[in-house]
C-alpha cells in the first residue's frame, strides 16, 4: 500500500528521499573524470575543450537519471537546469578572471620607475615609458569631462526640473538616445571632420580627441543625471517651495545635494567609460613619441592608443613593445578602479546628513 | 496668498537665468548632434559623388571598385561578427542573470553583480590584447582543431584552419565577452523586477524553482531580454579595437569561422586604414562610418521600441 502511494504521488516532487547535498558535486566530479578518461582513450590526452564538451552533457545526463529515480522527473529537470545555470556562471567568469590575471601578470613585467618617468622619444627597443601617454590621457579626458559634465548636468536638470514632458524635452530625450548609440569610432571621425575643416587635412590634436570623447560622454552624464534627479522625492521640493524658496535655489540647495552621491557615481562611470576609448583618439589625437602639453596643436598620445601601438607597432625586439602595451593597459585598469573608489568615498562624504 | 503663486518662477532674476541656461544647454545637445550629422555627411558626400572608379582604400587591390562594393563586405563582416557574438553572449547572459537573481545568496549575488559591472569598465583595447595574446592561441590549440575534425562537414567550420587563431570565431568570442556585462546587467534588472506575488504563487502551487522561473520570471522578462540583446548588438556593431587587433582581414564575404580569410568590420577597417589615408580615401572611410552609424541607429531604435522606452544602456 505504501509503495503504491509513493509511485502514485503524482510526481509532486514531495518524495521523502531527496538527494543528499553531496550527491550533485559528486556527480560533477565523476563526469569530469569520465570525460578525461574518454578523451585520453580516444584521442590520446585530448584538449581541455573536448573534455569540457563531453563532461557537461555527461553531468546533465547522470544528474537527470539519478534525480529522476529518487525524486521524480520534475525535480530532475529542475536539477538539470540548476546545473546549466551554474555552469553558465562559471563559463562567464572564466574569461573575466583570465583578462584581469593576464593584464596584471604581463603588465607588472614593466612596472618600474623608468616606465613612469620616461617617454618614447628615440626609443626603439627596450626601455622607454608611458609618461607622455599618462599626461596625454589626463589632458584629453580632463578637457572632455570639462565639456561633457556641465552640458550633461544642465541637460539632465532641464529634462527633470523644467522640461518634464514638453515637446522640446521629448525631442532632447530622443536625441540623447541617438547620441548614446554613436559608435566611438564615428565620434572620432566627427572630431577629425570638424577640426580638419579649420586646420586642413592631417589635423590631429589632443583637443580634437577631447571633443570626440565629450560626444561619447555627454549622453551618459545626461542619462545618469536624469535618473538620479528623478529619485529625489517630490516632498523635498514641495517642502522647499512651501518655505518660499525659489525654484533655482531649491534645485541648487535641495535637489542636487540630495542626489550628489548618485551624480558623482554617474560622472565617474562616464569618465571610466571614455578614459579607455582607443578608436576615437587613434583617429582624432594620433600618436606622438614625446610629451605634448598643448592640446591645441600637435598629436597627443594617450594610454589606450599607446597600448594599441604596443602591439600594432612594437618595434624591435617586439617583446619590449608588448610589455609597454600591457603596462599601459594595467595602468588604465588601475586608474579606472581608483576613479570608481574615489567617487564612492566622495559620494558617501558629501551625502546630506539625514541620508548617510 | 501671494506665496502660493510664487512657485511660478515669474519675476525672479536667478530663476530666469537658471531656467534659460539649462534650456540653452539642452538645445546645445541638439546642435552638437546636428553638427555630427552635418560634418559626417558633408565629408562622406565626395566619396558618393566622385568617379566610382577612384573609390577604394589601401593600395592596389582596393582601388576602382566603387563605394557600394567597397562597403558591402565590410557591412557583412560587421553584422556577421556581431550576430555571432550575440548568439554566444545572450544564453550566457541570461544564465548569469538567472543565477544572480534567482539562485545565488544575496551577498554572493551583489558581489557577482559588481564583478560583472566592473567588466564593462575594462577598456576595449585590453580585451583586444587579451584576445590576441591569450584567447587566440588557446582556441587555435584547443577548440579549432576539434571543431574542424568533428564538425568540419558544416560549412562554418570548413576550410583550412588558421594556426594563428586570428579568426572570425576568436573575434566573435571576444566581442561576446565584451557585450556580456551590458546584456546581463539589463536582463538582471528585469528579472529582479518580477512581481514577488507571481513567484510565490508558483512556488505555493508546488512548482520547482525551474518551473517558477519558466512560469513567472521568463515571461515577465522576455521583452527586457530582447531589448538587452539589441543594445548588446548595437554595442558589438560599433566595437573597434578588439576586432582590429584580432582579425586578419581580407576583402571577402565568407561564413567560414576558422580560416585566415575573414571579412573585416567597418569600425576595425577605419581604425586600421585611417592613420595612413589621405584625400578621397578619408572621405570613403567617413562614408563607411556613416553606414555604421545608420546600422547602429536602426538597431538601437528597435531595441527602444521593443522595450517601450523603459530600458537604458
Amino acid at each position: 500500500m505504501t509503495s503504491e502511494l509513493a509511485t502514485t504521488s503524482l510526481d509532486l516532487g514531495l518524495s521523502s528521499r531527496p538527494l543528499s547535498r553531496t550527491t550533485i558535486p559528486a556527480i560533477a566530479i565523476l563526469s569530469l573524470v569520465l570525460a578525461q578518461i574518454v578523451t585520453r582513450v580516444f584521442s590520446g590526452g585530448g584538449s581541455v575543450v573536448a573534455t569540457l564538451v563531453i563532461a557537461g552533457p555527461t553531468n546533465l545526463a547522470i544528474t537527470y537519471v539519478v534525480s529522476r529515480r529518487r525524486e521524480g522527473s520534475r525535480r530532475a529537470i529542475d536539477r538539470m537546469v540548476t546545473a546549466v545555470v551554474y555552469s553558465l556562471m562559471t563559463l562567464a567568469l572564466a574569461p573575466l578572471v583570465s583578462v584581469v590575471w593576464t593584464t596584471v601578470d604581463r603588465g607588472l613585467a614593466r612596472f618600474d620607475g623608468e616606465l613612469f618617468t620616461s617617454t618614447m622619444r628615440s626609443v626603439v627597443g627596450d626601455g622607454g615609458g608611458v609618461k607622455h601617454a599618462i599626461i596625454g590621457t589626463v589632458i584629453i579626458t580632463g578637457l572632455a569631462a570639462a565639456m561633457a559634465v556641465p552640458i550633461g548636468l544642465f541637460t539632465g536638470i532641464y529634462l527633470v526640473e523644467y522640461g518634464k514632458k514638453s515637446r522640446l524635452a521629448r525631442l532632447v530625450v530622443s536625441m540623447v538616445d541617438v547620441m548614446t548609440g554613436i559608435p566611438s569610432i564615428v565620434a572620432g571621425l566627427f572630431a577629425y571632420a570638424l577640426f580638419s575643416q579649420f586646420q586642413g587635412p592631417g589635423a590631429r590634436s589632443g583637443f580634437a580627441g577631447s571633443v570626440a570623447l565629450a560626444v561619447l560622454m555627454t549622453p551618459i552624464v545626461v542619462r545618469s543625471t536624469q535618473e538620479m534627479l528623478r529619485l529625489v522625492p517630490n516632498e523635498l521640493r514641495e517642502a522647499s517651495y512651501a518655505l518660499g524658496v525659489s525654484k533655482w535655489r531649491t534645485i541648487v540647495k535641495v535637489v542636487l545635494p540630495t542626489a550628489v552621491s548618485g551624480l558623482l557615481t554617474g560622472v565617474s562611470l562616464a569618465i571610466a567609460r571614455v578614459i579607455g576609448e582607443t578608436a576615437p583618439l587613434l583617429i582624432a589625437a594620433g600618436l606622438a613619441q614625446d610629451t605634448n602639453t598643448n592640446p591645441f596643436s600637435g598629436r597627443m598620445t594617450s594610454l589606450p592608443v599607446m597600448s594599441y601601438y604596443g602591439y600594432a607597432a612594437p618595434g624591435f625586439p617586439p617583446e619590449a613593445g608588448y610589455d609597454r602595451g600591457w603596462s599601459a593597459a594595467l595602468l588604465l585598469i588601475i586608474i579606472v578602479l581608483v576613479i570608481f573608489s574615489v567617487s564612492r568615498i566622495l559620494g558617501r562624504v558629501l551625502r546630506p546628513k539625514g541620508l548617510r | 496668498m501671494t506665496s502660493l503663486v510664487s512657485s511660478k518662477p515669474k519675476g525672479q532674476f536667478g530663476d530666469r537665468i537658471f531656467r534659460r541656461v539649462s534650456t540653452g544647454v539642452s538645445l546645445l545637445v541638439l546642435v552638437v548632434l546636428a553638427a555630427v550629422a552635418i560634418f559626417l555627411i558633408s565629408r562622406a558626400l565626395p566619396a558618393l559623388t566622385a568617379d566610382q572608379a577612384e573609390i577604394g582604400v589601401g593600395g592596389d587591390d582596393g582601388e576602382g571598385e566603387g563605394f557600394l562594393s567597397y562597403v558591402l563586405p565590410l557591412l557583412f563582416g560587421t553584422v556577421w561578427a556581431s550576430v555571432l557574438a550575440l548568439l554566444i553572449a545572450v544564453p550566457i547572459a541570461v544564465g548569469i542573470a538567472l543565477f544572480i537573481t534567482q539562485y545565488a545568496h544575496r551577498k554572493i549575488s551583489s558581489l557577482l553583480g559588481y564583478a560583472v559591472d566592473l567588466l564593462a569598465a575594462i577598456p576595449s583595447v585590453v580585451y583586444g590584447l587579451w584576445g590576441i595574446f591569450v584567447l587566440a592561441p588557446f582556441l587555435s590549440k584547443n577548440l579549432f582543431p576539434w571543431l574542424s575534425d568533428n564538425l568540419g562537414f558544416l560549412p562554418f567550420f570548413s576550410g583550412t584552419t588558421s594556426t594563428s587563431g586570428r579568426t572570425m570565431m576568436t573575434a566573435a568570442v571576444v566581442l561576446s565577452v565584451m557585450i556580456l556585462p551590458v546584456v546581463s546587467a539589463i536582463s538582471r534588472e528585469v528579472f529582479a523586477q518580477t512581481p514577488g506575488l507571481h513567484k510565490e504563487a508558483a512556488l505555493a502551487l508546488g512548482a520547482t524553482r525551474w518551473e517558477m522561473i519558466k512560469m513567472a520570471v521568463l515571461p515577465y522578462g522576455r521583452s527586457g531580454v530582447i531589448a538587452a540583446s539589441m543594445l548588446g548588438l548595437g554595442r558589438a556593431l560599433g566595437e573597434t579595437m578588439a576586432v582590429a587587433l584580432i582579425l586578419s582581414p581580407a576583402d571577402v564575404i565568407s561564413f567560414k569561422l576558422l580560416t585566415n580569410q575573414n571579412p573585416n568590420t567597418i569600425a576595425s577597417n577605419i581604425a586600421l586604414q585611417f592613420p595612413e589615408s589621405s584625400g578621397l580615401e578619408v572621405n570613403t572611410l567617413i562614408a563607411t562610418g556613416l553606414v555604421l552609424f545608420a546600422a547602429t541607429f536602426v538597431v538601437n531604435a528597435l531595441a527602444r521600441r521593443i522595450a517601450g522606452g523603459e530600458v537604458n544602456d
